[in-house]
Protein backbone atom coordinates (compact mmCIF):
# COMPACT_ATOMS: atom_id res chain seq x y z
CA UNK A 1 0.00 0.00 0.00
CA UNK A 2 1.47 3.37 -0.98
CA UNK A 3 2.13 6.00 1.68
CA UNK A 4 4.27 5.96 4.76
CA UNK A 5 4.08 7.56 8.16
CA UNK A 6 3.71 11.13 6.86
CA UNK A 7 0.50 10.46 4.92
CA UNK A 8 -0.86 8.61 7.94
CA UNK A 9 -0.44 11.71 10.08
CA UNK A 10 -2.03 13.84 7.39
CA UNK A 11 -4.88 11.36 7.16
CA UNK A 12 -5.30 11.52 10.91
CA UNK A 13 -5.73 15.29 11.07
CA UNK A 14 -7.99 15.12 8.04
CA UNK A 15 -9.98 12.48 9.85
CA UNK A 16 -10.27 14.66 12.92
CA UNK A 17 -11.54 17.57 10.88
CA UNK A 18 -13.98 15.22 9.17
CA UNK A 19 -15.19 14.19 12.62
CA UNK A 20 -16.02 17.76 13.44
CA UNK A 21 -17.94 18.17 10.17
CA UNK A 22 -19.97 15.04 10.94
CA UNK A 23 -21.24 16.64 14.13
CA UNK A 24 -21.90 20.13 12.78
CA UNK A 25 -25.41 19.48 11.34
CA UNK A 26 -26.74 17.85 14.52
CA UNK A 27 -25.00 20.41 16.72
CA UNK A 28 -26.46 23.31 14.73
CA UNK A 29 -29.93 21.81 14.88
CA UNK A 30 -29.73 21.45 18.65
CA UNK A 31 -28.22 24.91 19.02
CA UNK A 32 -31.02 26.57 17.08
CA UNK A 33 -33.95 24.49 18.29
CA UNK A 34 -32.87 23.42 21.77
CA UNK A 35 -30.29 25.83 23.24
CA UNK A 36 -31.46 29.15 21.80
CA UNK A 37 -35.11 28.42 22.77
CA UNK A 38 -33.98 28.43 26.40
CA UNK A 39 -32.90 32.03 25.93
CA UNK A 40 -36.27 32.80 24.35
CA UNK A 41 -37.95 31.12 27.29
CA UNK A 42 -35.90 33.13 29.74
CA UNK A 43 -36.76 36.32 27.82
CA UNK A 44 -40.43 35.32 27.79
CA UNK A 45 -40.35 34.81 31.53
CA UNK A 46 -39.23 38.44 31.88
CA UNK A 47 -41.98 39.84 29.64
CA UNK A 48 -44.19 42.62 30.83
CA UNK A 49 -47.31 40.63 31.81
CA UNK A 50 -49.54 43.39 30.39
CA UNK A 51 -48.53 42.58 26.82
CA UNK A 52 -50.58 40.33 24.58
CA UNK A 53 -50.21 38.49 21.32
CA UNK A 54 -51.82 41.43 19.52
CA UNK A 55 -49.90 44.33 21.05
CA UNK A 56 -46.63 42.41 21.29
CA UNK A 57 -44.43 41.75 24.27
CA UNK A 58 -41.51 43.63 25.74
CA UNK A 59 -38.72 42.05 27.69
CA UNK A 60 -39.25 44.34 30.66
CA UNK A 61 -36.96 42.49 33.07
CA UNK A 62 -40.08 41.83 35.01
CA UNK A 63 -38.57 39.60 37.69
CA UNK A 64 -41.83 39.76 39.62
CA UNK A 65 -43.12 37.14 37.16
CA UNK A 66 -41.11 34.51 39.01
CA UNK A 67 -42.45 35.52 42.43
CA UNK A 68 -45.98 35.59 41.06
CA UNK A 69 -45.63 32.23 39.36
CA UNK A 70 -44.31 30.62 42.52
CA UNK A 71 -46.87 32.14 44.87
CA UNK A 72 -49.79 31.54 42.49
CA UNK A 73 -48.94 27.96 41.71
CA UNK A 74 -47.10 26.76 44.79
CA UNK A 75 -49.50 23.84 45.45
CA UNK A 76 -49.13 22.61 41.87
CA UNK A 77 -45.34 22.80 42.08
CA UNK A 78 -45.21 20.83 45.34
CA UNK A 79 -47.73 18.31 44.04
CA UNK A 80 -45.75 17.69 40.84
CA UNK A 81 -42.59 16.81 42.71
CA UNK A 82 -44.47 14.78 45.29
CA UNK A 83 -46.32 12.69 42.69
CA UNK A 84 -43.20 12.30 40.55
CA UNK A 85 -41.20 11.23 43.62
CA UNK A 86 -43.72 8.62 44.78
CA UNK A 87 -44.12 7.26 41.24
CA UNK A 88 -40.33 7.05 40.84
CA UNK A 89 -40.00 4.99 44.02
CA UNK A 90 -42.74 2.57 42.94
CA UNK A 91 -41.15 2.37 39.47
CA UNK A 92 -37.82 1.55 41.10
CA UNK A 93 -39.31 -1.37 43.06
CA UNK A 94 -41.27 -2.77 40.09
CA UNK A 95 -38.56 -2.00 37.54
CA UNK A 96 -35.76 -3.50 39.63
CA UNK A 97 -37.68 -6.75 40.02
CA UNK A 98 -38.27 -7.10 36.29
CA UNK A 99 -34.79 -5.92 35.27
CA UNK A 100 -33.23 -8.37 37.74
CA UNK A 101 -35.37 -11.22 36.45
CA UNK A 102 -34.41 -10.44 32.83
CA UNK A 103 -30.71 -9.98 33.56
CA UNK A 104 -30.17 -13.05 35.77
CA UNK A 105 -33.08 -15.46 35.40
CA UNK A 106 -34.30 -15.21 31.83
CA UNK A 107 -31.55 -17.24 30.15
CA UNK A 108 -32.23 -17.54 26.44
CA UNK A 109 -35.46 -15.57 26.83
CA UNK A 110 -33.53 -12.38 27.60
CA UNK A 111 -34.03 -10.69 24.23
CA UNK A 112 -37.65 -11.74 24.00
CA UNK A 113 -38.40 -10.33 27.45
CA UNK A 114 -36.61 -7.08 26.66
CA UNK A 115 -38.64 -6.66 23.48
CA UNK A 116 -41.76 -7.40 25.51
CA UNK A 117 -40.88 -4.55 27.88
CA UNK A 118 -40.81 -2.09 25.01
CA UNK A 119 -43.62 -3.49 22.84
CA UNK A 120 -46.66 -2.19 24.77
CA UNK A 121 -45.35 1.33 24.35
CA UNK A 122 -45.98 1.32 20.64
CA UNK A 123 -49.66 1.85 21.33
CA UNK A 124 -50.09 5.57 21.79
CA UNK A 125 -49.35 6.94 25.27
CA UNK A 126 -52.71 8.76 25.32
CA UNK A 127 -54.72 5.69 24.31
CA UNK A 128 -53.09 3.58 27.03
CA UNK A 129 -53.73 6.26 29.62
CA UNK A 130 -57.37 6.39 28.54
CA UNK A 131 -57.47 2.61 29.03
CA UNK A 132 -56.49 3.15 32.67
CA UNK A 133 -59.45 5.49 32.95
CA UNK A 134 -61.60 2.49 32.10
CA UNK A 135 -59.75 0.10 34.42
CA UNK A 136 -59.82 2.44 37.42
CA UNK A 137 -63.29 3.80 36.61
CA UNK A 138 -66.07 3.94 39.20
CA UNK A 139 -67.68 0.72 37.96
CA UNK A 140 -64.47 -0.88 36.75
CA UNK A 141 -63.05 -4.16 38.03
CA UNK A 142 -60.52 -2.65 40.39
CA UNK A 143 -63.03 -0.57 42.30
CA UNK A 144 -65.63 -3.37 42.26
CA UNK A 145 -63.16 -5.93 43.59
CA UNK A 146 -61.89 -3.64 46.31
CA UNK A 147 -65.45 -2.87 47.33
CA UNK A 148 -66.51 -6.51 47.43
CA UNK A 149 -63.52 -7.28 49.61
CA UNK A 150 -64.45 -4.29 51.79
CA UNK A 151 -61.08 -2.66 51.30
CA UNK A 152 -62.92 0.33 50.03
CA UNK A 153 -66.22 1.95 51.10
CA UNK A 154 -69.19 1.84 48.71
CA UNK A 155 -69.14 4.96 46.57
CA UNK A 156 -65.40 5.27 47.04
CA UNK A 157 -63.38 6.25 43.99
CA UNK A 158 -59.93 5.77 42.54
CA UNK A 159 -60.38 7.83 39.41
CA UNK A 160 -59.98 11.56 40.04
CA UNK A 161 -57.82 10.93 43.10
CA UNK A 162 -54.05 11.24 43.59
CA UNK A 163 -53.88 7.42 43.57
CA UNK A 164 -55.05 7.27 39.95
CA UNK A 165 -52.64 10.00 38.85
CA UNK A 166 -49.66 8.41 40.59
CA UNK A 167 -50.64 4.98 39.21
CA UNK A 168 -50.80 6.47 35.70
CA UNK A 169 -47.40 8.15 36.02
CA UNK A 170 -45.88 4.95 37.42
CA UNK A 171 -47.20 2.92 34.53
CA UNK A 172 -46.22 5.38 31.81
CA UNK A 173 -42.61 5.89 32.88
CA UNK A 174 -41.80 2.33 33.98
CA UNK A 175 -39.76 1.40 30.86
CA UNK A 176 -37.51 4.43 31.41
CA UNK A 177 -36.62 2.81 34.73
CA UNK A 178 -36.29 -0.78 33.50
CA UNK A 179 -33.90 -0.24 30.59
CA UNK A 180 -31.06 1.58 32.45
CA UNK A 181 -31.42 -0.85 35.37
CA UNK A 182 -31.19 -3.79 33.02
CA UNK A 183 -28.12 -2.36 31.30
CA UNK A 184 -26.22 -2.00 34.57
CA UNK A 185 -27.33 -5.38 35.96
CA UNK A 186 -26.48 -7.11 32.69
CA UNK A 187 -22.87 -5.91 32.95
CA UNK A 188 -22.52 -7.57 36.34
CA UNK A 189 -20.62 -10.83 36.60
CA UNK A 190 -22.95 -13.50 38.12
CA UNK A 191 -19.83 -15.13 39.57
CA UNK A 192 -19.67 -12.29 42.08
CA UNK A 193 -22.95 -13.52 43.54
CA UNK A 194 -21.67 -17.10 43.64
CA UNK A 195 -18.58 -15.84 45.43
CA UNK A 196 -20.75 -14.04 47.96
CA UNK A 197 -22.68 -17.28 48.49
CA UNK A 198 -19.45 -19.23 48.91
CA UNK A 199 -18.44 -16.74 51.59
CA UNK A 200 -21.62 -17.61 53.49
CA UNK A 201 -23.62 -14.52 52.58
CA UNK A 202 -27.33 -15.28 52.53
CA UNK A 203 -29.23 -14.14 49.42
CA UNK A 204 -30.34 -10.93 51.10
CA UNK A 205 -26.84 -10.03 52.22
CA UNK A 206 -25.52 -10.90 48.78
CA UNK A 207 -28.10 -8.60 47.24
CA UNK A 208 -27.49 -5.63 49.49
CA UNK A 209 -23.69 -5.99 49.66
CA UNK A 210 -22.99 -6.95 46.04
CA UNK A 211 -25.82 -6.53 43.55
CA UNK A 212 -27.31 -3.27 44.77
CA UNK A 213 -24.03 -1.30 45.05
CA UNK A 214 -22.99 -2.46 41.59
CA UNK A 215 -26.31 -1.41 40.10
CA UNK A 216 -26.17 2.15 41.46
CA UNK A 217 -25.37 3.70 38.04
CA UNK A 218 -28.52 2.06 36.66
CA UNK A 219 -30.54 3.15 39.67
CA UNK A 220 -29.40 6.77 39.31
CA UNK A 221 -29.94 6.76 35.54
CA UNK A 222 -33.34 5.11 35.80
CA UNK A 223 -34.64 7.32 38.59
CA UNK A 224 -33.55 10.45 36.70
CA UNK A 225 -35.12 9.32 33.43
CA UNK A 226 -38.34 8.59 35.34
CA UNK A 227 -38.44 11.51 37.73
CA UNK A 228 -37.61 14.32 35.30
CA UNK A 229 -40.31 13.67 32.70
CA UNK A 230 -42.78 12.67 35.43
CA UNK A 231 -42.38 16.04 37.17
CA UNK A 232 -43.26 17.86 33.95
CA UNK A 233 -46.03 15.49 32.89
CA UNK A 234 -49.61 16.67 32.71
CA UNK A 235 -51.36 13.99 30.68
CA UNK A 236 -51.95 11.68 33.65
CA UNK A 237 -53.20 14.48 35.86
CA UNK A 238 -55.49 15.73 33.10
CA UNK A 239 -56.97 12.36 32.12
CA UNK A 240 -56.98 10.45 35.42
CA UNK A 241 -57.18 13.26 37.96
CA UNK A 242 -59.55 16.07 38.85
CA UNK A 243 -58.67 19.79 39.16
CA UNK A 244 -57.47 18.90 42.68
CA UNK A 245 -54.62 16.88 41.16
CA UNK A 246 -53.40 19.59 38.76
CA UNK A 247 -49.63 19.55 38.28
CA UNK A 248 -47.23 22.24 37.06
CA UNK A 249 -47.39 20.87 33.53
CA UNK A 250 -51.14 21.37 33.40
CA UNK A 251 -50.74 24.99 34.48
CA UNK A 252 -47.94 25.77 32.00
CA UNK A 253 -49.87 24.16 29.18
CA UNK A 254 -53.08 26.04 29.86
CA UNK A 255 -51.27 29.36 30.44
CA UNK A 256 -49.55 28.99 27.08
CA UNK A 257 -52.35 27.58 24.96
CA UNK A 258 -55.68 28.71 26.36
CA UNK A 259 -54.98 31.71 28.58
CA UNK A 260 -52.21 33.18 26.43
CA UNK A 261 -50.34 34.41 29.51
CA UNK A 262 -46.87 33.82 28.08
CA UNK A 263 -45.00 35.78 30.73
CA UNK A 264 -46.34 33.73 33.61
CA UNK A 265 -46.08 30.47 31.63
CA UNK A 266 -42.47 31.19 30.74
CA UNK A 267 -41.62 32.06 34.33
CA UNK A 268 -43.23 28.86 35.59
CA UNK A 269 -41.30 26.75 33.04
CA UNK A 270 -38.06 28.34 34.18
CA UNK A 271 -38.96 27.68 37.83
CA UNK A 272 -39.72 24.03 37.03
CA UNK A 273 -36.43 23.60 35.19
CA UNK A 274 -34.39 25.30 37.94
CA UNK A 275 -35.91 23.11 40.66
CA UNK A 276 -35.30 19.97 38.58
CA UNK A 277 -31.68 20.89 37.84
CA UNK A 278 -31.07 21.67 41.53
CA UNK A 279 -32.64 18.39 42.67
CA UNK A 280 -30.76 16.38 40.06
CA UNK A 281 -27.41 17.91 41.02
CA UNK A 282 -28.05 17.31 44.70
CA UNK A 283 -29.12 13.74 44.02
CA UNK A 284 -26.23 12.89 41.72
CA UNK A 285 -23.74 14.35 44.20
CA UNK A 286 -25.23 12.42 47.12
CA UNK A 287 -25.29 9.16 45.23
CA UNK A 288 -21.65 9.74 44.27
CA UNK A 289 -22.07 9.25 40.55
CA UNK A 290 -21.08 12.61 39.04
CA UNK A 291 -19.34 10.86 36.19
CA UNK A 292 -22.73 9.80 34.88
CA UNK A 293 -23.47 13.31 33.69
CA UNK B 1 -32.65 -22.37 54.96
CA UNK B 2 -30.06 -21.82 52.30
CA UNK B 3 -31.95 -24.16 49.99
CA UNK B 4 -35.15 -22.28 50.60
CA UNK B 5 -33.32 -19.04 49.88
CA UNK B 6 -32.05 -20.47 46.60
CA UNK B 7 -35.56 -21.51 45.61
CA UNK B 8 -36.83 -18.02 46.34
CA UNK B 9 -33.95 -16.62 44.35
CA UNK B 10 -34.66 -18.71 41.29
CA UNK B 11 -38.45 -18.76 41.16
CA UNK B 12 -39.91 -15.91 43.13
CA UNK B 13 -37.97 -13.21 41.31
CA UNK B 14 -39.02 -14.51 37.90
CA UNK B 15 -42.65 -14.83 39.01
CA UNK B 16 -42.67 -11.27 40.34
CA UNK B 17 -40.90 -10.06 37.19
CA UNK B 18 -43.52 -11.72 34.99
CA UNK B 19 -46.26 -10.13 37.09
CA UNK B 20 -44.71 -6.70 36.46
CA UNK B 21 -44.56 -7.52 32.75
CA UNK B 22 -48.19 -8.60 32.85
CA UNK B 23 -49.12 -5.31 34.52
CA UNK B 24 -47.50 -3.45 31.63
CA UNK B 25 -49.80 -5.22 29.20
CA UNK B 26 -53.12 -4.55 30.98
CA UNK B 27 -53.89 -1.35 29.04
CA UNK B 28 -52.98 -2.98 25.72
CA UNK B 29 -55.41 -5.81 26.39
CA UNK B 30 -58.11 -3.27 27.23
CA UNK B 31 -57.36 -1.28 24.07
CA UNK B 32 -57.52 -4.43 21.92
CA UNK B 33 -60.77 -5.44 23.61
CA UNK B 34 -62.36 -2.02 23.21
CA UNK B 35 -61.50 -2.06 19.50
CA UNK B 36 -64.29 -4.66 19.20
CA UNK B 37 -66.72 -2.68 21.31
CA UNK B 38 -70.01 -1.63 19.79
CA UNK B 39 -70.49 1.77 21.40
CA UNK B 40 -73.39 2.99 19.28
CA UNK B 41 -75.86 4.79 21.51
CA UNK B 42 -73.78 4.04 24.60
CA UNK B 43 -73.85 6.56 27.40
CA UNK B 44 -70.66 5.41 29.04
CA UNK B 45 -67.86 5.11 26.48
CA UNK B 46 -65.53 3.60 29.05
CA UNK B 47 -67.43 0.34 29.24
CA UNK B 48 -67.66 -2.70 27.00
CA UNK B 49 -71.18 -2.94 25.50
CA UNK B 50 -71.29 -5.66 22.85
CA UNK B 51 -69.05 -7.29 20.29
CA UNK B 52 -68.73 -5.96 16.75
CA UNK B 53 -66.35 -6.07 13.77
CA UNK B 54 -67.51 -2.64 12.61
CA UNK B 55 -64.64 -0.65 14.07
CA UNK B 56 -62.11 -2.79 12.23
CA UNK B 57 -64.13 -2.77 9.00
CA UNK B 58 -64.59 1.00 9.05
CA UNK B 59 -61.59 2.39 10.89
CA UNK B 60 -61.90 5.78 9.19
CA UNK B 61 -65.51 6.39 10.15
CA UNK B 62 -64.86 9.13 12.74
CA UNK B 63 -64.41 12.46 10.96
CA UNK B 64 -60.82 13.66 10.79
CA UNK B 65 -59.26 10.68 12.53
CA UNK B 66 -57.55 9.05 9.56
CA UNK B 67 -56.42 12.44 8.28
CA UNK B 68 -54.69 12.95 11.62
CA UNK B 69 -53.08 9.51 11.34
CA UNK B 70 -51.80 10.43 7.86
CA UNK B 71 -50.37 13.69 9.19
CA UNK B 72 -48.66 11.83 12.03
CA UNK B 73 -47.19 9.25 9.65
CA UNK B 74 -45.90 11.98 7.30
CA UNK B 75 -44.30 13.91 10.14
CA UNK B 76 -43.00 10.67 11.66
CA UNK B 77 -41.35 9.51 8.44
CA UNK B 78 -39.69 12.82 7.58
CA UNK B 79 -38.60 13.37 11.19
CA UNK B 80 -37.20 9.83 11.32
CA UNK B 81 -35.17 10.27 8.13
CA UNK B 82 -33.89 13.68 9.27
CA UNK B 83 -33.04 12.67 12.83
CA UNK B 84 -31.52 9.34 11.77
CA UNK B 85 -29.18 10.98 9.23
CA UNK B 86 -28.11 13.83 11.50
CA UNK B 87 -27.84 11.59 14.55
CA UNK B 88 -25.90 8.79 12.83
CA UNK B 89 -23.37 11.26 11.42
CA UNK B 90 -22.96 12.82 14.85
CA UNK B 91 -22.55 9.42 16.50
CA UNK B 92 -19.77 8.54 14.05
CA UNK B 93 -18.10 11.88 14.73
CA UNK B 94 -18.31 11.41 18.49
CA UNK B 95 -17.13 7.81 18.67
CA UNK B 96 -14.53 7.73 15.91
CA UNK B 97 -12.89 11.13 16.24
CA UNK B 98 -11.17 12.97 19.04
CA UNK B 99 -11.52 16.75 19.09
CA UNK B 100 -11.79 19.53 21.62
CA UNK B 101 -15.30 20.13 22.87
CA UNK B 102 -16.25 16.49 22.43
CA UNK B 103 -17.26 16.13 26.08
CA UNK B 104 -19.40 19.27 25.93
CA UNK B 105 -21.01 18.01 22.73
CA UNK B 106 -21.83 14.71 24.42
CA UNK B 107 -23.64 16.60 27.17
CA UNK B 108 -25.57 18.86 24.78
CA UNK B 109 -26.70 15.80 22.83
CA UNK B 110 -27.81 14.12 26.05
CA UNK B 111 -29.67 17.09 27.53
CA UNK B 112 -32.89 16.92 25.46
CA UNK B 113 -33.54 13.47 26.94
CA UNK B 114 -33.22 14.89 30.45
CA UNK B 115 -35.40 17.97 29.95
CA UNK B 116 -39.11 17.77 30.72
CA UNK B 117 -41.08 17.90 27.50
CA UNK B 118 -43.23 20.75 28.73
CA UNK B 119 -40.11 22.92 29.16
CA UNK B 120 -38.71 21.97 25.74
CA UNK B 121 -42.07 22.55 24.09
CA UNK B 122 -42.67 25.88 25.76
CA UNK B 123 -39.17 27.18 25.05
CA UNK B 124 -39.50 26.21 21.41
CA UNK B 125 -42.84 28.01 21.31
CA UNK B 126 -41.16 31.05 22.89
CA UNK B 127 -38.56 30.96 20.10
CA UNK B 128 -41.17 30.68 17.36
CA UNK B 129 -43.15 33.55 18.84
CA UNK B 130 -40.00 35.68 19.17
CA UNK B 131 -39.17 34.88 15.52
CA UNK B 132 -42.59 36.13 14.47
CA UNK B 133 -43.78 32.65 13.53
CA UNK B 134 -46.51 32.62 16.18
CA UNK B 135 -49.19 32.68 13.50
CA UNK B 136 -47.47 30.15 11.24
CA UNK B 137 -47.30 27.18 13.60
CA UNK B 138 -48.11 23.90 11.91
CA UNK B 139 -46.58 21.02 9.98
CA UNK B 140 -43.09 22.52 9.72
CA UNK B 141 -42.78 23.68 13.30
CA UNK B 142 -43.90 20.24 14.50
CA UNK B 143 -41.36 18.62 12.19
CA UNK B 144 -38.52 20.81 13.47
CA UNK B 145 -39.44 19.97 17.07
CA UNK B 146 -39.66 16.24 16.38
CA UNK B 147 -36.27 16.08 14.66
CA UNK B 148 -34.86 17.96 17.66
CA UNK B 149 -36.07 15.55 20.33
CA UNK B 150 -35.47 12.38 18.26
CA UNK B 151 -31.86 13.37 17.56
CA UNK B 152 -30.52 12.57 21.03
CA UNK B 153 -32.13 9.15 21.03
CA UNK B 154 -30.59 8.34 17.64
CA UNK B 155 -27.14 9.51 18.76
CA UNK B 156 -27.29 7.44 21.97
CA UNK B 157 -28.51 4.30 20.17
CA UNK B 158 -26.02 4.43 17.29
CA UNK B 159 -23.19 5.42 19.63
CA UNK B 160 -23.84 2.35 21.78
CA UNK B 161 -23.63 0.14 18.68
CA UNK B 162 -20.51 1.86 17.37
CA UNK B 163 -18.54 1.80 20.59
CA UNK B 164 -19.21 -1.91 21.02
CA UNK B 165 -17.82 -2.57 17.55
CA UNK B 166 -14.47 -4.17 16.86
CA UNK B 167 -12.34 -1.73 14.85
CA UNK B 168 -10.01 -4.57 13.91
CA UNK B 169 -12.49 -5.68 11.24
CA UNK B 170 -12.02 -2.36 9.45
CA UNK B 171 -8.27 -2.49 9.90
CA UNK B 172 -8.31 -5.99 8.40
CA UNK B 173 -10.27 -4.75 5.40
CA UNK B 174 -7.80 -1.91 4.90
CA UNK B 175 -4.93 -4.39 5.15
CA UNK B 176 -6.62 -6.36 2.37
CA UNK B 177 -6.40 -3.27 0.15
CA UNK B 178 -9.97 -2.06 0.49
CA UNK B 179 -10.08 1.71 0.21
CA UNK B 180 -11.86 3.83 2.85
CA UNK B 181 -15.04 4.00 0.84
CA UNK B 182 -15.20 0.22 0.27
CA UNK B 183 -14.36 -0.44 3.91
CA UNK B 184 -17.16 1.81 5.03
CA UNK B 185 -19.86 0.31 2.81
CA UNK B 186 -18.74 -3.33 3.02
CA UNK B 187 -17.72 -3.53 6.67
CA UNK B 188 -18.64 -0.56 8.83
CA UNK B 189 -22.11 0.18 7.56
CA UNK B 190 -23.48 -3.41 7.67
CA UNK B 191 -22.17 -3.72 11.22
CA UNK B 192 -23.74 -0.45 12.37
CA UNK B 193 -26.96 -0.94 10.44
CA UNK B 194 -28.93 -2.75 13.19
CA UNK B 195 -28.20 0.19 15.49
CA UNK B 196 -29.32 2.68 12.84
CA UNK B 197 -32.46 0.66 12.21
CA UNK B 198 -33.46 0.50 15.85
CA UNK B 199 -32.72 4.23 16.18
CA UNK B 200 -35.03 4.89 13.24
CA UNK B 201 -37.76 2.72 14.73
CA UNK B 202 -37.41 4.50 18.06
CA UNK B 203 -37.54 7.90 16.34
CA UNK B 204 -40.68 7.04 14.46
CA UNK B 205 -42.47 5.80 17.55
CA UNK B 206 -41.37 8.84 19.59
CA UNK B 207 -42.53 11.18 16.86
CA UNK B 208 -45.80 9.36 16.23
CA UNK B 209 -46.60 9.33 19.94
CA UNK B 210 -45.54 12.80 20.95
CA UNK B 211 -48.21 14.98 22.42
CA UNK B 212 -46.80 17.51 24.89
CA UNK B 213 -44.31 19.26 22.58
CA UNK B 214 -46.55 18.91 19.54
CA UNK B 215 -49.56 20.39 21.28
CA UNK B 216 -47.65 23.59 22.05
CA UNK B 217 -46.23 24.03 18.55
CA UNK B 218 -48.92 22.71 16.25
CA UNK B 219 -51.13 25.68 15.42
CA UNK B 220 -54.09 24.27 13.48
CA UNK B 221 -52.39 21.03 12.41
CA UNK B 222 -53.87 17.94 14.06
CA UNK B 223 -51.67 14.91 14.66
CA UNK B 224 -53.09 11.59 15.86
CA UNK B 225 -52.29 12.10 19.56
CA UNK B 226 -53.88 15.56 19.32
CA UNK B 227 -56.96 14.04 17.75
CA UNK B 228 -57.17 11.55 20.63
CA UNK B 229 -56.70 14.35 23.16
CA UNK B 230 -59.47 16.40 21.55
CA UNK B 231 -61.75 13.37 21.34
CA UNK B 232 -61.07 12.48 24.98
CA UNK B 233 -62.89 15.64 26.03
CA UNK B 234 -66.04 14.52 24.20
CA UNK B 235 -65.80 10.73 24.22
CA UNK B 236 -63.29 8.71 22.27
CA UNK B 237 -64.54 6.87 19.17
CA UNK B 238 -63.80 3.14 19.42
CA UNK B 239 -61.81 3.29 16.16
CA UNK B 240 -59.02 4.99 18.13
CA UNK B 241 -58.46 1.61 19.76
CA UNK B 242 -58.22 -0.01 16.32
CA UNK B 243 -55.39 2.37 15.38
CA UNK B 244 -53.73 1.74 18.75
CA UNK B 245 -53.87 -2.03 18.26
CA UNK B 246 -52.66 -1.76 14.66
CA UNK B 247 -49.64 0.30 15.78
CA UNK B 248 -48.84 -2.26 18.44
CA UNK B 249 -49.06 -5.17 15.99
CA UNK B 250 -47.07 -3.32 13.30
CA UNK B 251 -44.28 -2.50 15.73
CA UNK B 252 -44.24 -6.03 17.08
CA UNK B 253 -44.00 -7.43 13.54
CA UNK B 254 -41.14 -5.06 12.70
CA UNK B 255 -39.26 -6.07 15.84
CA UNK B 256 -39.81 -9.79 15.23
CA UNK B 257 -38.67 -9.54 11.59
CA UNK B 258 -35.60 -7.64 12.74
CA UNK B 259 -34.85 -10.22 15.41
CA UNK B 260 -35.31 -13.19 13.06
CA UNK B 261 -33.11 -11.46 10.49
CA UNK B 262 -30.41 -10.86 13.09
CA UNK B 263 -30.50 -14.50 14.21
CA UNK B 264 -30.33 -15.77 10.65
CA UNK B 265 -27.35 -13.51 9.92
CA UNK B 266 -25.66 -14.67 13.13
CA UNK B 267 -26.19 -18.30 12.06
CA UNK B 268 -24.81 -17.61 8.58
CA UNK B 269 -21.72 -16.00 10.04
CA UNK B 270 -21.28 -18.90 12.46
CA UNK B 271 -21.68 -21.55 9.75
CA UNK B 272 -18.99 -20.04 7.55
Amino acid sequence: MPGGRTTNVAALTRKQRAGLWLIVPAALWLLIFFVIPFYSLLATSLFDPNGSVLTGYDVAWHFANFGNAISNYWPEIVRSFLYAGIATIICLVLGYTLAYAIAFKAGKWKTVMLVMVIAPFFTSFLIRTLAWKLILGDDGWVVNTLQTLHFMPQGGRILATPVAVIAGITYNFLPFMILPLYTSLEKMDPKLLEAAGDLYANPFQAFFKVTWPLSIPGVVGGTLLTFIPAAGDYINAALLGSPNERMVGNVIQSLFTTQGDYAQAGALSVVLLVIIVALVMLYVRRSGSEDLL
Amino acid sequence: MVKFGRWIGSHLVMTLGLLVLLYMYIPNVIVAMMSFNDATGARNLYRFQSFTWDNWLHPCAPAGMCASVTTSIQIGLIATVGATILGTLAAFGLVRHRFTGRGAMNIVLFLPMATPEIVMGSSLLALFIAAGLGGHLGFWTILVAHIMFCLSFVVVTVKARLSGMDENMEKAAMDLYANEWQTFWRITFPLVFPGVLSAALLSFSLSFDDFIITNLNSGQTVTFPMYVWGAAQRGVPMQVNVIGTMMFLAALTAVIIGEVGARRRAKLVASR
